[in-house]
């Protein structure tokens, strides 16, 4: 009897010591700094290497970029280092930089500072993932041309620098849009003290933007961000920040409702039915640029005829699709732009985006298509696209009386290059984002006939002549307003001939704490991280 | 001794050898092409890719591959991943990390674990075994990231005992996790131990020692558990060498930025030399564990000799 007792005291004994050795609230906040959540970045925080959005939304807090955008209409703004993006033939564009500006090592920011980053970022050997972004300007493919490994040259034709503030670039064809492109932040400038060191750059960068990096990346953990003090910009609200990496989304969001991290953008998929509720004012939203759509193997007989792919699109419940499976977190796509671009128009494809079972079936029995025969659907795996892709089979199976087969077996790795060797023998799913906020962005990347794999996104192996003109036209506009409404007019060849059938357009979500205010979401799908103001609750 | 330690640390070596070759040929076989995913739905431009491709020698063949592979081990470089980080600076800034996690579960393990074999084997089907039982039962079978999830969120968000995720609190960070991933070995240390003890308590020589009055404290710690310790010492030796290896769920769930973690994206971007460096690294941890447990057999039980 006495041996039982000894044993339930040792265990009402560890009991209490659990209860009194760990109580109150283990909140991890520092004073002065708000946590944002990232993911690892692929690559080195440096610009030009970075198209990823968990790199990106760092580099976003350390750089400023060299044009803006209105919050609300999206139109071309210049409260970035530039004064001014002007030219007469849409040819050769000159720059002008506003005075003042310096990075956080205190040198100035010049125009040799945006021509040297460049020419850097373009250069083969260096194998920066975003030289892309520079294809256009004169001179680019020296850069990019390697005989024995070596370059043909090491700058680029296209670029010249005038005075300390001032440069010009020569583009190789007209480009009525160009200003909006230089939003994006593969253009930031890089100071001298990059070329001495790239690999401790890419650890702690010295960028011109509202807050410097106060401690080196390291991986797995994060960075801690101080207010740089002599920002020529708008300064920012709170004297630090620091980016907190996760792995698991989940993680991130008990981290937020336990007060131990501050801002979350990217809800994980069970919390976005609960998470206004939760957090009523913190809850925020914002349409996303993110555009899915299902991509047709033109290259495959089956889908050549538009009556088909058009049967298909219009089989597609959109409205339920966003609703049911995806609890609102999407809007429906009825166009192949999105609507936080200029240039959108609301339902731009008509009825070739709508839901008319009836119409389908007609045009499906026009072109003779074999219903026997099952839809192969494909997706990447492991990347949560199995629950929306099945009920897009439901749909066609329901609707239009064809069976399908769910192809999302692969990796992305595996995925892609079959993507690109023209591997896919039904309908895809495929996604994009916009860099610079402009219709042309979601057009000519993805179909004009020149950016078929490998040298472009055009994986439908889409071309049409016409609509290759239509850009062209576009391209040498006059005004930006006028590009747009030519860039319309080739987003009309496309809903005449539906290469993709656009499905739908992501909404960006995000929470935070008590402990800020004033988070506002971009269009990029970031925070804009200088207008956060930190009120210290206790 | 010290020749039979000799012989066993040399014979690691073609193990080591082995293994690491075979972990590069998997990974060489894994089908897709890592550079292009790097470049997700905007492809790069074919030079950055030959660039690329060229700079991780991935248009070798896979001898080929392997061998420059080991020329540059053999200079003291493990290489770098895609993003040009070298691996033995992953390792430097993860393995801390995950050992000083793989402590705190083992402690944790040894402590509850072989505590409550002990008085389970003391006091047979009084009610603590049968809670032991079913505990370790359910323990057992629910699976770990369920455990974890639970773990997380009723004592660290719910109670607010613990830190919810990261290592911002040091060791106090570590204790949750650290629980979570010896549930699973701290039941099966106790069930060992249960029997193990058991038996030991019924053989002849703790007969005597009771006889001959020994206080019981000291039998049941000198005689019984001395003996009965072998088998659950070769089990923990394994599982330090195997948490070692990192703890992929339960390092993802709180957000523990160790070496489990990194051999995941490794695995999952195909990055040959990292996942080489940091598996060959785990095997090496593996036998060395297990040559400390050998080693160890002598101490509990001078009968066993070594040659």
């Amino acid at each position: 009897m006495h041996r039982q007792r000894w044993v339930t005291a040792l265990v009402l004994a560890f009991g209490l010591a659990m209860l009194v050795g760990c109580s109150g609230s283990w909140a991890q906040t520092t004073p002065g700094v708000f946590t944002v959540y990232v993911g690892e970045p692929q690559n080195a925080l440096i610009p030009g290497n970075t198209n990823e959005s968990n790199g990106g939304e760092v580099i976003d807090a350390l750089f400023a970029p060299l044009v803006t955008f209105d919050d609300e209409t999206l139109d071309l703004t210049y409260d970035g280092v530039a004064a001014s993006v002007s030219s007469d033939d849409r040819l050769t564009w000159t720059i002008r930089l506003k005075p003042g500006w310096t990075f956080h090592d205190g040198t100035p920011v010049t125009a040799r500072s945006y021509v040297r980053a460049w020419n850097w970022n373009s250069l083969a050997t260096n194998g920066y993932v975003s030289s892309f972004f520079f294809a256009n300007i004169a001179g680019y493919s020296d850069l990019q041309s390697l005989t024995d490994g070596k370059p043909r040259g090491t700058e680029m034709s296209g670029l010249r620098v005038v005075d300390d503030l001032t440069f010009t670039v020569t583009l190789t064809s007209p480009f009525a849009i160009y200003p909006i492109t230089l939003g994006a932040r593969a253009f930031s400038p890089l100071p001298e003290a990059f070329y001495d060191d790239p690999t401790g750059f890419g650890r702690k960068p010295i960028g011109n933007g509202p807050f410097r990096a106060e401690t080196e990346w390291t991986r797995g953990r994060g960075i801690t961000l101080t207010r740089f003090d002599d920002f020529a910009g708008g300064a920012a609200k709170s004297p630090g920040m620091a980016f907190r990496v996760y792995t698991e989304q989940s993680t991130g969001y008990t981290d937020v409702l336990a007060g131990s991290l501050d801002i979350m953008v990217g809800l994980p998929e069970d919390a976005r039915g609960t998470a206004p509720a939760i957090f009523g004012e913190r809850y925020l939203t914002r349409a996303s640029s993110s555009l899915t759509s299902l991509a047709f193997p033109l290259y495959d007989p089956r889908f050549a005829d538009v009556r088909v792919r058009r049967a298909i699109s219009m089989a597609i419940n959109r409205d339920l699709l966003a609703d049911i499976i995806f609890d609102n977190s999407v809007t429906p796509a009825r166009g192949f732009a999105t609507p936080v671009v200029d240039g959108f128009r609301e339902d731009a494809c008509g009825p070739a985006c709508g839901f008319d079972p009836e119409a389908a079936n007609a045009l499906l029995d026009e072109a003779g298509f074999d219903r026997g025969e099952p839809i192969d659907l494909w997706f990447n795996a492991g990347s949560g696209h199995d629950q929306w892709m099945l009920a897009i089979g439901n749909m066609l199976r329901r609707n239009l009386g064809v069976d399908f087969r769910l192809r999302g077996h692969l990796q992305f790795a595996q995925f892609l290059p079959l993507q690109d060797s023209k591997g896919m023998t039904g309908p895809f799913r495929t996604a994009w984002s916009m860099v610079y906020p402009s219709i042309q962005y979601y057009l000519a990347p993805r179909f004009a006939a020149s950016a078929q794999p490998p040298n472009g996104s055009n994986s439908a192996f889409y071309a049409n002549p016409a609509f290759d003109a239509a850009v062209a036209k576009a391209d040498a506009a006059s005004s930006i307003a006028e590009a747009n409404r030519l860039y319309q007019a080739a987003e009309d060849v496309l809903v005449a001939d539906l290469p993709h059938a656009p499905v739908f357009v992501g909404v960006i979500q995000a929470v935070h704490t008590q402990r800020v205010s004033g988070v506002r979401l971009t269009p990029f799908g970031g925070v804009d991280y200088a207008s956060v103001e930190l009120l210290e609750v206790e | 001794m010290i020749r039979y330690i000799g012989r066993r640390l040399l014979m690691a070596l073609p193990v080591l050898l082995g293994t690491s070759f075979l972990i590069f040929a998997m990974v060489y076989a894994l089908p897709g092409d890592p550079i292009r995913a790097l470049a997700g739905d905007q492809p790069l431009p074919p030079e950055v890719i030959a660039q690329l491709r060229a700079e991780h020698n991935l248009d070798d063949p896979l001898l080929l591959q392997y061998l420059k592979y080991l020329a540059q081990l053999f200079q003291g470089n493990l290489g770098t991943d895609f993003a040009g980080n070298p691996v033995s600076e992953t390792i430097a800034l993860r393995l801390p990390i995950t050992a000083r996690l793989a402590i705190v579960a083992i402690i944790f393990e040894i402590i509850f674990g072989i505590t409550a074999g002990v008085l389970c084997a003391l006091y047979k089907n009084s009610w603590f075994d049968n809670l032991v039982l079913v505990s370790t039962t359910m323990v057992v079978s629910v699976p770990v990231f369920v455990l974890a999830f639970l773990a997380q969120w009723l004592l660290g968000f719910q109670l607010g005992w613990f830190p919810v995720a990261g290592i911002a609190n040091g060791w106090f960070s570590l204790i949750l996790p650290g629980l979570v991933l010896a549930a699973l070995s701290m039941a099966y240390v106790a069930r060992l131990t249960r029997t193990s003890m058991a038996e030991t308590l019924g053989a002849d020589h703790v007969r005597t020692a009771r006889s001959k009055g020994i206080s019981e404290l000291r039998v049941v710690t000198r005689h019984g558990l001395r003996n009965a310790l072998i088998p659950v010492v070769t089990f923990i030796g394994a599982d330090l060498g195997a948490m070692m290896g990192g703890a992929i769920v339960t390092e993802s769930v709180f957000n523990i930025p160790g070496i489990g973690r990194a051999v995941f994206d490794a695995v999952r971007n195909q990055e040959g030399p990292v996942v080489v460096g940091i598996v060959t690294m785990m095997v090496f941890f593996f036998i060395f564990f297990n040559l400390v447990v050998d080693v160890l057999y002598g101490v509990l039980d001078p009968r066993i000799r070594y040659e």
